[in-house]
């Protein structure tokens, strides 16, 4: 025990020296021929203070000095766990339904921005949940067809006027058929050539909308997009048809939250499918998946071109609600959050994902003021997170083990 | 023919900057089948680095009076940094993940990626550093031929540190243990490799590499930034797909071969579209020759 | 009676959960080979994994020459005389003939006695002399094997531990392999020999063990394994 102790602390102690000895030359050699130690001497106590104070609390915690504490917590979770376990399924649905339909009347426009973003996440999260979790097929670049459904929408909108909802399965359908046009070429590659070529035409995507002047306006973006509509009756003089627009902040969140119900619905639906125990039998051997029967080859293909077509209408609204698209919207690190979302919430797993993007998308924003920092924050948590919990926050339940990584 | 040749040569400089970060993404992909993500970031510390030396030597005086060794000191001092960065880095977000699944390492390694290339920014500012131009300027002229020093000066580094790399990991008994590491981890602890160690090494040798190519890139275009790792990055981690990841030969034609491609198709196709061309062709080289263009078939230079 | 070079006492390990071995003792002593058979699946290949400290060990110990091993990780043991050949022989298969054999002596910094030894490997297998250049992976299996012995060999070791050199091999190399273990065994070299092919390996060695699912379940004089009317219904494909 000691023993363990001792060399821990002296790994600690070696950390810390490294770290030093990474920051100074950042901090410490100045552009006017001068050495300071101060300013790097100063960030690195704060490190210091701010590691001590975890290695503390954790050695506290392995001694079991916080069990009274927790315990209770626990306690209090896991009764929690019973309960909703043991509640029907409907009123569970039910009761979730409700509070998300009742969540404008009692926030302010900024939690329904928020709510806005998380909706549209979560649409995303599990349109990539289909191509990563279900079929197994890393993508790099599933923000291209969340970029290919805004510009749909967008270009339609302004060029011929074209409506929001008859525009959505437009832009559903060339998301489709872009996720496809990846799909093809990459459906013979192993998993990190997968990872590369997918990333490639993301990027190709996004340098398309950058340089295509003439259709794109460029880095410029489209302006003048118009929200999603709706007919209402309007009874005053006779009947008649008005014509709608839904700017209104809390109208949209309607619009999010019933876009993100109904991707909630299809992916639920295609995981307890035939087509989605295809798709783990992929991940988990393709060989054997093939052997017994399984077209494997459309399969993939159809979970690129399902993941996209969510992707796309994810895409759309984002245009509509933002009325503004740009190629900046669609770079590389956009892919990589909406991945990270997906494996820290528990790959496969629909409420996990769901987490996955409140914790991402709406804890930051309780950090506002640091908004320096947070994504040196987002780099070093999604780190840690993969070195405590590589599951996720709850993991899938039928999750094997991909026969690429088996041991030999 | 005079503009082919002068794209010929900015092809091949460019080229070997690439071959050079490829480096580093293959020799760790082929001994721990890891994506490093952080690698394009380990260039652009490099990058600033150089930066951060030379301003603090051209301040002091000494850039005036011992240019070459001011530059040699500096590129060998941020390749030590950049070891002991990438060194950091695989202790911390790799190693303790080694027996599970690749998306998790994956994950960590984008985590890191983006921690660092924050880091950077928080340390040296949002905007770009310039380079001091003492070593910018000149150059020989041939007819309309026009080679800058800088080039030369960057193409011989390149193809020193290329064949160093080469004797390192064909000729010496460090470098067959790599190999040996590569090829099979748990017969090479067999014969008393220590893998960790050479875990390790693989990555100061990629990170050191990458250092090399960030102080050059710096001094080539005048500037660095904070996110100048990420498409050089993707880039090089093209070449080194299109070389058939793991191969260090591999690599290095890969390296020269986006390069290349990158700058004939911004010369003679569209040069907004440059950053396309590399994708489009690693994309059609994999559709056809899925294993790379030094695939498995050729295995002779696997690490 | 000699000192064992090498005990296991009482040895559990396995993998995760599952336990392969179940508490296994046994000992070798030094200059004598030591056969230890079993079928399919009897844990021989882990109880081997483990005396390298592959596969950790649960309880017990194992002791070699009466020091506690089971704590030093597997990459010092080739520095202390313990070498192992293991199951399906596991060459390099990028790297050259010679280039494996050098890395047997990875450990060692005494370079001209590296190239001797690497001589006498040449005079005991002069096929690998032929092939120095080639891949170890466009060896076949009979080569493969002896350098996989020639490789154990040259880290020097005081007990050699080999796993199934005759697995997928025809019945004359398998003969040839097996009088090249007796001679590297006379030169001093302590083996422990791990077989299914119990005929060949009690006939060389002098004592055995026989193993079955994970349990250690007769040992003798091999010669009188070789005439234990049991072992040779179970084993030795003998019926009267």
């Amino acid at each position: 025990m000691i023993q363990e102790f001792k060399s821990k602390g002296k790994k600690y102690l070696i950390g810390l020296v490294w770290l030093f000895l990474l920051l100074w030359p950042l901090l410490g050699i100045n552009a006017d021929g001068t050495l300071t130690f101060v300013k790097a001497f100063s960030v690195w106590l704060y490190i210091v203070c701010a590691s001590m104070i975890v290695v503390t609390i954790y050695i506290i915690h392995k001694k079991g000095l916080t069990l009274k504490l927790t315990k209770p917590l626990s306690s209090a979770r896991n009764k929690i766990y019973a309960y909703t376990a043991s509640m029907p399924k409907p009123l569970l649905f039910s009761i979730i339904g409700i509070i998300a339909f009742l969540f404008p009347f009692f926030t302010e426009r900024y939690a329904q921005d928020v709510a806005i973003n998380v909706l549209i996440y979560i649409c995303l999260g599990l349109g990539l949940n289909i191509v990563v979790g279900m079929a197994g097929l890393l993508d790099l670049g599933y923000i291209a067809f969340y970029g290919v459904g805004a510009y749909t929408y967008a270009l339609l909108n302004t060029f011929y006027g074209i409506s929001f909802w008859l525009s959505l399965p437009i832009a559903a359908g060339f998301s489709g058929i872009a996720g496809c046009i990846v799909g093809y070429p990459t459906l013979r590659m192993r998993g990190d050539y997968l990872a590369i070529v997918t990333l490639g035409f993301g990027e190709i995507i996004r340098i398309v909308f950058n340089n295509w002047m003439q259709l794109t306006n460029g880095p410029n973006g489209i302006l003048g997009i118009k929200p999603p509509s709706v007919i209402i009756p309007n009874f005053t003089n006779g009947f008649s048809l008005e014509y709608l627009y839904l700017k209104k902040l809390h109208y949209l969140y309607y619009v999010a939250l019933i876009l993100a119900i109904f991707t909630i619905i299809v992916v639920a639906r295609l995981s307890a499918s035939r087509i989605g125990r295809a798709w783990e039998a992929i991940r988990e051997d393709e060989t054997a998946a093939e052997m017994m029967g399984v077209n494997t080859f459309s399969l993939k293909l159809l979970a690129y071109a399902a993941g996209a077509v969510l992707g796309g209408i994810a895409g759309s609204f984002f245009a509509a609600r933002m009325r503004f698209v740009s190629p900046e919207s669609f770079t590389f690190i956009e892919s990589a959050m909406v991945l990270s979302m997906v494996v820290l919430g528990g790959m496969g797993s629909i409420p996990g994902i769901i987490l996955g993007v409140i914790a991402l998308i709406a804890l930051p924003e309780v950090f506002r003021e640091f908004e320096l920092y947070r994504m040196l924050a987002f780099g070093a948590s999604m780190t840690l997170m993969m070195l405590f919990r590589p599951k996720g926050i709850i993991p899938s339940k039928r999750m094997g083990v991909r026969s690429e990584e088996k041991e030999e | 023919m005079e503009y082919f040749i002068q794209q010929l040569i900015n092809g091949l400089t460019l080229g070997g900057i690439y071959a050079l970060i490829a480096l580093g993404y293959t020799m760790v992909y082929g001994i721990i089948q890891l994506i490093n993500f952080a690698h394009g970031e380990f260039f652009a510390a490099g990058g600033y680095m150089g930066v951060i030396l030379l301003s603090f030597l051209s301040a002091n005086g000494y850039l005036a009076t011992y240019p070459w060794l001011c530059l040699s000191g500096a590129i060998i001092l941020s390749m030590a940094y950049c070891s002991l960065l990438a060194t950091g880095v695989e202790k911390i977000a790799y190693k303790p993940l080694r027996k599970s699944s690749r998306l998790s390492v994956l994950l960590s390694a984008l985590g890191m990626s983006i921690f660092i290339q924050n880091g950077l920014m928080l340390t040296q500012g949002v905007y770009d550093k310039a380079y001091p131009t003492i070593f910018s300027q000149g150059g020989f002229d041939f007819g309309n031929i026009k080679v800058s020093y800088m080039q030369i000066v960057m193409l011989l580094i390149t193809i020193l540190l290329l064949i160093l790399l080469n004797l390192l990991v064909f000729k010496t008994r460090i470098g067959k243990a790599m190999r040996a590491t590569a090829q099979d981890k748990t017969m090479s602890s067999l014969v008393g490799i220590k893998s960790d160690r050479i875990i390790s090494l693989t990555f100061i040798i990629g990170a050191s590499l990458a250092a090399a190519a960030g102080i050059m890139v710096g001094m080539y275009y005048g500037s660095v930034g904070y996110t100048m790792g990420f498409v050089p990055g993707i880039k090089a981690f093209a070449a080194a797909v299109l070389g058939g990841i793991g191969n260090i030969t591999g690599a290095m034609i890969g390296g020269f071969l986006i390069g290349m491609i990158e700058i004939f198709g911004a010369g003679y196709i569209s040069s907004e579209y440059k950053d396309v061309f590399a994708f489009i062709i690693l994309i059609g080289v994999l559709y056809f020759m899925p294993t790379g263009i030094m695939g498995e078939n050729i295995d002779d230079t696997r690490v | 009676m000699k000192k064992p070079i090498l005990e296991l006492k009482n040895v559990t390990s396995g993998y995760n959960e599952i336990q392969v071995l179940k508490n296994i003792s046994i000992k070798a002593f030094e200059g004598e080979i030591v056969a230890v058979i079993g079928g399919n699946g009897a844990g021989k290949t882990t109880m081997l994994m483990t005396i390298s400290n592959i596969v950790p060990v649960t309880s017990g110990e194992i002791l070699y020459y009466g020091e506690p091993i089971h704590k030093k990780p597997a990459d010092v043991l080739p520095g202390i005389g313990l070498c192992q050949a293991p199951e399906g022989r596991r060459i390099f298969p990028r790297l050259s003939v010679e280039d494996n054999l050098e890395m047997g002596a990875f450990l060692r910094r005494d370079n001209k006695k590296i190239s001797e030894d690497i001589e006498y490997i040449y005079q005991l297998f002069p096929i690998l002399k032929d092939r120095k250049k080639q891949h170890g992976g466009s060896l076949s299996g009979g080569e493969q094997q002896m350098l996989a012995i020639g490789r154990a060999m040259m880290s020097r070791p005081k007990l050699l531990l080999l796993d199934e050199p005759s697995l997928g091999l025809a019945p004359l190399i398998v003969l040839k392999i097996f009088e090249i273990i007796k001679e590297i065994n006379k030169k001093g070299t302590t083996v422990l020999l791990v077989e299914q092919n119990a005929n060949l390996s009690l006939k060389i060695a002098q004592r055995g063990y026989v193993m079955e699912t994970g349990k250690i379940i007769a040992q003798d004089d091999a010669n009188a394994l070789l005439n234990n009317e049991e072992i040779k219904k179970a084993y030795l494909g003998v019926s009267d």
